[in-house]
């Protein structure tokens, strides 16, 4: 007997439940799971979830900033690099490479992060307002590096892709996508820890600066 | 982990005067409760989503195998290996194994509890590979060469000059005492060895059988870069982590992040399934997930399986009042407070642990913050109960509460003996109304007086009461 089957015949025979698990046990848990079946929300998460996100990054430490157009990412970035005083070289993902960085002075170099990269830029599958939580799902043109490496995460959020609960982003991701990909990736503001006396540091081992640019 | 919960009573007296803890915890109580309290009246219908999430888990723990075969099995369709060990010592071995089977010489981790519980690092470090903990509180204590004395925040009882002491020892660096410049010289220190690692190694909060991913919760962003970067990703975990859905982490992260700090969300929430797509840049091309049994199979069908719904919040030790006074260490193993005072007796034997189901007053506050409303104080009575019948209590314990039952089972006596017993007190309290001393249990009022009663019992008084009442009618 294998441990797993030995693990297994404990839990079976702990329950009271003779022999091995049926298929008819199998096909009960997976009745359940395709139930997908929710539970409970906060009843302040079901409204205007992009004012709740705006609300909820303020709180997390997250800065934001709305324009109207993707064509005014480049210049915005400018700004903010301006403001925080860094350096004008970011690294971010392939769909923003066509954008007009050379106009603002930016270098920006389309590939994943590497541990030296100081400014990682990237776009988000969606939002959640609830918690003002980004997703980002991992492949070969959005890796997660990128907004986890840098000491300065730009994340360019879409209004359009702003969902109110956690619930309605798997949702979403099951109707375009299928199955989570490796990388499922939810960030809620710069990295942080209170490790030490229990003090606040914002800037742990991920970005110390989260930058949301919102396009309407 | 060594367990030392043998030496409860000695430890928990020294922890006393211990001045820098008492510092520590004094600092932190405050930190956790408020939070926690501030977090959770953000939400409108917190009691549903606890009974929701309460009634989940049950579920899952009432059918583990089918969850646990489903879980597997979708893993597995994702490209993961899954391991199952049913001791500590297995668990050691598989993980050995992956990394000698792959040459691996360095390993980055992030905060494991299973890992503390099976001593891992040990195992690993034993055989010559070097292994690094990057949470912060875990990257002090292995300088420290200490236990963690929380299941949340490692740390929680070391002072900032400590730290400060063991970073210049290990950096080779000039002290410093402020906080963002110490915690920025960590994450400086650590950076090459995210990079650099053959293999990270994580828990996992919850695995989840629908889509056979684990995930982690954190706050720094370590166990993100642990699980993303090194060409192999091994998570330890134990066998009761398994939730049914996604949907199913949507409700539990309402309830995790809140009753350990307060915080509306944690900032990072990891989602792993599977390995290294074709043309990815990141991620591991080995996934091992090693389920470990190691005691919990003891819990599925037994009258303790309520805390087989766990979810590591800690919010239990940091509202008790015992854990509050004495700090983690002195359980004398990795569960500390309530949530440890249960499954401390029965991972290691209770025979080693006594003393833990009986550090409790009692009060109820845990089985009010669980957000999955383990009764806990029901659980440590019923390991009361088991010693008592086992007869693995001091005979002066078990003599004097023969002694008890003899006097209540009998009113007239009680009564009788209850009222000489008010009196003599009351004597004993004097002018000032304090007993300092009392004999037989003068441990207890070492370090407080015990307010004296006022001569007569509360049957006396009610009765008397009573009686005017009447009169007045």
């Amino acid at each position: 007997m294998s441990a797993r089957d030995n693990i297994l015949a404990r839990i079976r025979s702990q329950s009271g439940k003779a022999g091995l698990t049926t298929n008819a046990d199998l096909e009960a848990v997976r009745a359940h799971i395709s139930s997908r079946e929710r539970g409970p929300v906060p009843t302040f998460a079901m409204h205007d979830p992009v004012q709740h996100f705006i609300e909820e990054c303020a709180r997390l430490s997250t800065t934001i900033v709305e324009v109207g157009d993707i064509s005014a990412v480049p210049l915005e970035v400018a700004r903010y690099i301006d403001r925080a005083s860094l350096q004008q070289r970011c690294v971010g993902w392939e769909e923003f490479a066509a954008l007009d960085w050379q106009g603002t002075g930016i270098q920006y170099d389309s590939r994943p992060a590497t541990g030296d990269d100081l400014i990682g830029i990237t776009g988000c599958f969606c939002a959640i307002g609830e918690t003002g939580t980004l997703l980002l799902l991992g492949a070969p043109n959005t890796p997660k590096s990128t907004a986890l490496l840098p000491e300065t995460h730009i994340c360019i959020v879409r209004k359009s892709r702003m969902v109110p609960t956690m619930e309605d982003a798997f949702q979403l991701m099951c109707d375009e996508i299928g199955e989570p990909p490796r990388a499922t990736f939810f960030v809620s503001g710069p990295s942080r820890t209170a490790d030490i006396e229990q003090t606040i540091v914002i800037g742990a081992h991920g970005p110390y600066r989260v930058h949301v640019i919102l396009i309407s | 982990m060594q367990v030392q919960s043998m030496h409860f009573k000695q430890t928990a007296s020294s922890k006393l005067n211990d001045a820098v803890l008492q510092t520590a915890l004094k600092k932190s109580k405050g930190k956790f409760v408020d939070g926690r309290a501030l977090g959770v009246a953000q939400i409108d219908n917190w009691e549903d989503i606890r009974t929701f999430a309460a009634s989940m888990r049950d579920r899952v723990i009432d059918n583990l195998d089918a969850y646990l075969l489903e879980f597997e099995r979708n893993a597995i369709r994702r490209g993961a290996e899954v391991h199952w060990a049913e001791t500590a010592e297995e668990a050691n071995s598989i993980v050995l194994g992956i990394a000698q089977r792959n040459g691996v010489k360095t390993i980055t981790k992030s905060k494991s509890m299973v890992t503390e519980e099976i001593a891992l690092n040990d195992a690993l470090i034993g055989a010559g590979i070097r292994v690094m903990e990057t949470d912060l509180g875990e990257y002090i204590l292995q300088l420290a060469e200490e236990p963690p004395s929380h299941i949340v925040a490692p740390a929680v009882h070391k002072s900032k000059e400590q730290v400060a002491e063991l970073f210049m020892k290990a950096h080779h660096k000039p002290r410093l005492t402020d906080i963002p410049a110490m915690t920025r010289e960590a994450r400086e220190q650590l950076r090459s060895h995210f990079l650099g690692a053959d293999m990270g190694i994580s828990g996992a909060n919850f695995v989840i059988a629908e889509t056979g991913t684990t995930l982690t919760v954190t706050n720094e962003g370590n166990a993100d870069l642990v699980t993303t970067l090194p060409r192999i990703h091994c998570v330890v975990t134990g066998i009761e982590k398994v939730i049914p859905t996604l949907e199913d982490f949507a409700t539990l992260i309402r309830l995790l992040p809140r009753s350990a700090i307060g915080q509306s969300i944690a900032n990072y929430l990891t989602l792993t399934t599977g390995v290294k797509a074709h043309g990815e840049s990141d991620g591991p091309e080995q996934m091992h997930i090693v389920l470990v049994d190691a005691g919990r199979t003891k819990l599925v069908g037994s009258d303790m399986k309520d805390m087989l719904r766990c979810i590591r919040c800690g919010a239990c030790m940091n509202h008790c009042p015992v854990y509050q006074n004495i700090g983690g260490h002195a359980y004398g193993w990795v569960y500390p407070g309530p949530m440890g005072s249960v499954l401390t007796p029965t991972y290691v034997g209770i025979e080693n642990a006594g003393d833990l189901p009986n550090a409790a007053t009692f009060c109820g506050e845990c089985q009010v913050v669980c957000p999955v409303k383990i009764p806990l104080p029901d659980l440590m009575r019923k390991w009361r109960e088991r010693q008592f019948d086992m007869q693995l209590r001091p005979f002066s314990e078990r003599a004097a509460i023969a002694m008890w039952g003899y006097f209540v089972k009998r009113p007239a006596l009680y009564s009788f003996a209850t009222r000489i017993a008010a009196r003599v007190a009351a004597l004993m309290g004097g002018r000032e109304k304090l007993i300092h001393s009392l004999p037989g249990i003068d441990g207890w009022t070492q370090g407080r007086d015990m307010p004296a009663p006022e001569g007569k019992t509360f049957r006396e008084m009610y009765a008397a009461r009573l009686a005017a009442q009447k009169v007045k009618t």
